[in-house]
């Protein structure tokens, strides 16, 4: 009898506590921010979503991310299943196009907040016309070399500038023998595509200029400057660690922030992780160009955005949350939170992070480009930028020459993209 | 004449659960997955009958069918590795297991059998850790008895990552075989055994005229059960080698081939037109597999009553 009694008072305060705290919330909205970046977890929990909740009573945000590569196969899925949150981390330009043509984000050209960032940055986020935008442009990203600064200064390298003193540099590392000259595996593939490829070749293809011809198909992929770049990363080869061959991403970035590697291919995002677990001195160096002088181009792509899901229960507070997102507020503390992400909102943002601070710097010397194969010409099978992953693991991996690998791309790209096709 | 029979409603009410949720589960989105497979996308996006013409995409267009047969390739070789490997191994597993004279017969029967129930997730990253050339303990281990020479990045060659997929595969599933053989020794009579030591027929000549020969019809049902688990496998290739199965698609199997194209991957959209036509392509090859199977083998099988 006593065990009943107590039985059945454990079970109503269970079932009386979620009654109540509901009640006392009863007006609270939640909004729920779908993302890839679960890398970011902590910094929207500690510091974004507390600083908005604090000027907004009433809104409660959660941040629900997802694995990287998991992220479009499950975003399409909720989207289309309606469980999908109120706020849709926007990868830039077909992805997200597709899911607004499929009017499942809303259009936010609207928002007061878009006058704060120039076309180039809402670029990825718009139709072909550029007549409407639908999400909010949070950051982009920036392609370079960090380097071991303590085993650049060990063993008397300078850093490089040209891509003669890029080589020399690892024949250096090389010879002494202390370091892997450069920490990249080709396991995971897009790592020798995106910090390899994408990162070395807006030398070669002049950046936009390049960018441009090709999507108006006056430049093929077998055009010696798009070519060019294979050649060079064919070389790396010999410069990466042993059994570079099954190296995943986190093994390349283990290897670097350990200290066993000197140079590291990079993006800039890497800038937080390495931060708190490298124990040793970062620089960073763009993309060395063929002669001293040549103009220097960098990827500056714009990566992550974020849109409101067409479904959503809480329109007017969603929209409330992006006018946010679009504020320099927000911008100079995702950009400090996130050394790495670099603000596009048109106000200038003071960075604190010594490494981030030398990557933005290079904004003002080199030309920006972004990811040659995002816009328009990954539209359709085979996929341009999945090709792109295999070619430039092949290429390294030196199962592929050069020349194949750029013909099989090109071939590739003109048997469904009209501008390319064989004339 | 008796009257005729009442209609028995109780057959119907007890086999009602059953059929209600293994059509519901099973049956329905499967006709689904076939239907979608005879549509398609037309210039203005909206979905139009299109007959088979997805079929004649996939096995008519280069790139789509160099895929499909890479994927179909590699899955062969994946299913015969397991029929070579797995099968015999958990074949003779079982046999030593079930000989009197083991000793601690239900450790070793236990500790093969728990790598069965560890998710892909853990085994599939356990292995890339031991093989990593960077931290794992293969090389490692090669080096102590001086066969450093040896080792090589196996996950991430061309020519033996498949097989080396395989291999962790075989690894992790040994067990079923072998607990199903196990099973099946264990239940032939011990008069028998007798008989046929009286008759002189003893060790290894006993286990291929008396004991194989009973346990053909479980060696079957594994047979089967291996080639749909092949077939439809997934897991353990996109956990090790990711949703592009490198190096280079060497490690593309059916199952990896269709996630990429229903669910899409990085910057290529989903497309669930050519996704339910590679999974009714693979839905076919299974019953292809199973009915031959069932009729040219199952049905030659000779059972024993004891």
């Amino acid at each position: 009898m006593k065990t009943t009694l107590r039985f059945a008072l454990l079970a109503s305060t269970l079932l009386a506590a979620p009654l109540l705290s509901g009640a006392a919330h009863a007006e609270d909205v939640t909004l729920t921010i779908e993302s890839w970046r679960n890398d970011d977890l902590t910094i929207w929990q500690d510091t974004l979503i507390p600083a908005f909740e604090a000027a907004n009573p009433g809104i409660k945000v959660v941040f629900a991310p997802t694995a990287p590569a998991e992220y479009n196969a499950i975003l399409n899925s909720k989207l289309d299943a309606g469980s999908a949150g109120d706020l849709i981390t926007c990868r830039p330009f077909d992805a997200s196009l597709e899911l607004y043509n499929k009017g499942q984000i809303s259009d936010l050209t609207g928002l007061a907040a878009m006058a704060n960032f120039s076309d180039v940055a809402k670029s990825a986020w718009q139709t072909d016309d550029g007549a409407a935008t639908f999400c909010v442009p949070m950051a982009s990203v920036i392609h370079g070399f960090i380097y071991n600064a303590d085993a650049f200064a060990e063993l008397g390298i300078e850093v490089p500038k040209t891509e003669a003193e890029f080589f020399a540099a690892l024949d250096k590392i090389k010879a002494d023998g202390t370091y892997i000259p450069m920490a990249m595996g080709t396991n995971d593939q897009w790592e020798a595509a995106t910090m390899g490829y994408q990162n070395i070749g807006p030398n070669y293809w002049k950046g936009e200029e390049g960018r441009k011809a090709l999507i108006a198909g006056t430049q093929k992929l077998t055009d010696e400057g798009w070519v060019a770049p294979y050649r060079t990363l064919a070389k790396w080869k010999d410069y990466l660690g042993d059994g570079f061959e099954a190296q995943t991403y986190p093994d390349s970035q283990n290897l670097f922030t350990l200290g066993r590697a000197a140079i590291y291919p990079a993006g800039s995002w890497e800038i937080a992780g390495f931060n708190t677990q490298a124990g040793f001195k970062m620089g960073a160096f763009p993309p060395p160009v063929q002669a001293e002088g040549d103009t220097c181009y960098i990827s500056d792509h714009t990566d992550i955005a974020l849109g409101m899901n067409a479904k959503s229960a809480h329109p007017e507070e969603t929209k409330k949350f992006l006018e946010w997102v679009g504020s320099p507020e927000f911008a100079a503390l995702y950009a400090n939170a996130l050394p790495g992400f670099f603000s596009l909102n048109a106000t200038a943002v003071e960075m604190q992070d010594p490494l981030a601070k030398e990557f933005v710097i290079w904004r003002e010397t080199c030309q920006p480009t972004i990811r040659s194969t995002y816009q328009i010409l990954s539209r359709g099978t085979p996929n341009l930028e999945n090709e792109t992953w295999n070619a430039s693991a092949n290429v390294i991996r030196g199962t592929e020459t050069p020349e194949d690998a750029a013909k099989r791309l090109q071939d590739g790209l003109a048997s469904w993209y009209e501008p390319q096709k064989a004339k | 004449m008796a009257e005729r029979r009442a209609f028995r409603w109780h057959i119907a009410v007890f086999l009602a659960p059953a059929v209600l949720v293994y059509s519901a589960l099973m049956i329905v989105p499967l006709f689904g997955t076939l239907n979608l497979s005879l549509f398609n996308l037309d210039a203005t996006k909206t979905r139009v009958f299109v007959g088979l013409a997805n079929f004649a995409t996939l096995f008519g267009d280069p790139r789509w069918s160099d895929a499909f047969w890479n994927a179909l390739g590699n899955n062969l070789w994946f299913f015969v590795v397991h029929m070579l490997v797995q099968n015999p191994v958990g074949i003779l597993l079982a046999a030593i297991l079930s000989s009197p004279r083991l000793r601690m017969a239900a450790f070793y029967r236990t500790a093969i059998f728990i790598p069965t129930i560890l998710s892909f997730v853990i085994v599939g990253f356990v292995w890339k850790l031991i093989l990593s050339p960077i931290w794992g303990i293969a090389p490692g281990m090669l080096d102590m008895v001086g066969l450093k020479s040896l080792f090589a990045p196996w996950l991430g060659k061309e020519e033996y990552a498949l097989t080396t997929l395989a291999l962790i595969s075989v690894w992790q599933f040994v067990g079923i075989p072998m607990m199903l053989i196990y099973a099946a020794l264990l239940s032939i009579p011990d008069e028998v055994i007798e008989a046929a030591e009286m008759d002189g027929v003893t060790g290894w000549s006993q286990f291929l005229k008396i004991k194989l020969p009973l346990i053909l019809p479980s060696i079957g049902i594994i047979s089967i059960l291996t080639f749909v688990g092949n077939f439809n496998a997934f897991d353990l290739i996109y956990v090790s080698q990711g949703a592009l199965a490198g190096p280079n698609f060497s490690t593309d199997i059916l199952g990896t081939f269709l996630y990429r194209t229903f669910f899409g991957f990085q910057l290529q959209l989903g497309d669930p037109h050519m996704g339910a036509t590679i999974a009714s392509a693979m839905f076919f090859i299974i019953l292809v597999g199973v009915c031959f199977y069932l009729f040219a083998i199952q049905t030659r099988l000779r059972r024993y009553q004891f």
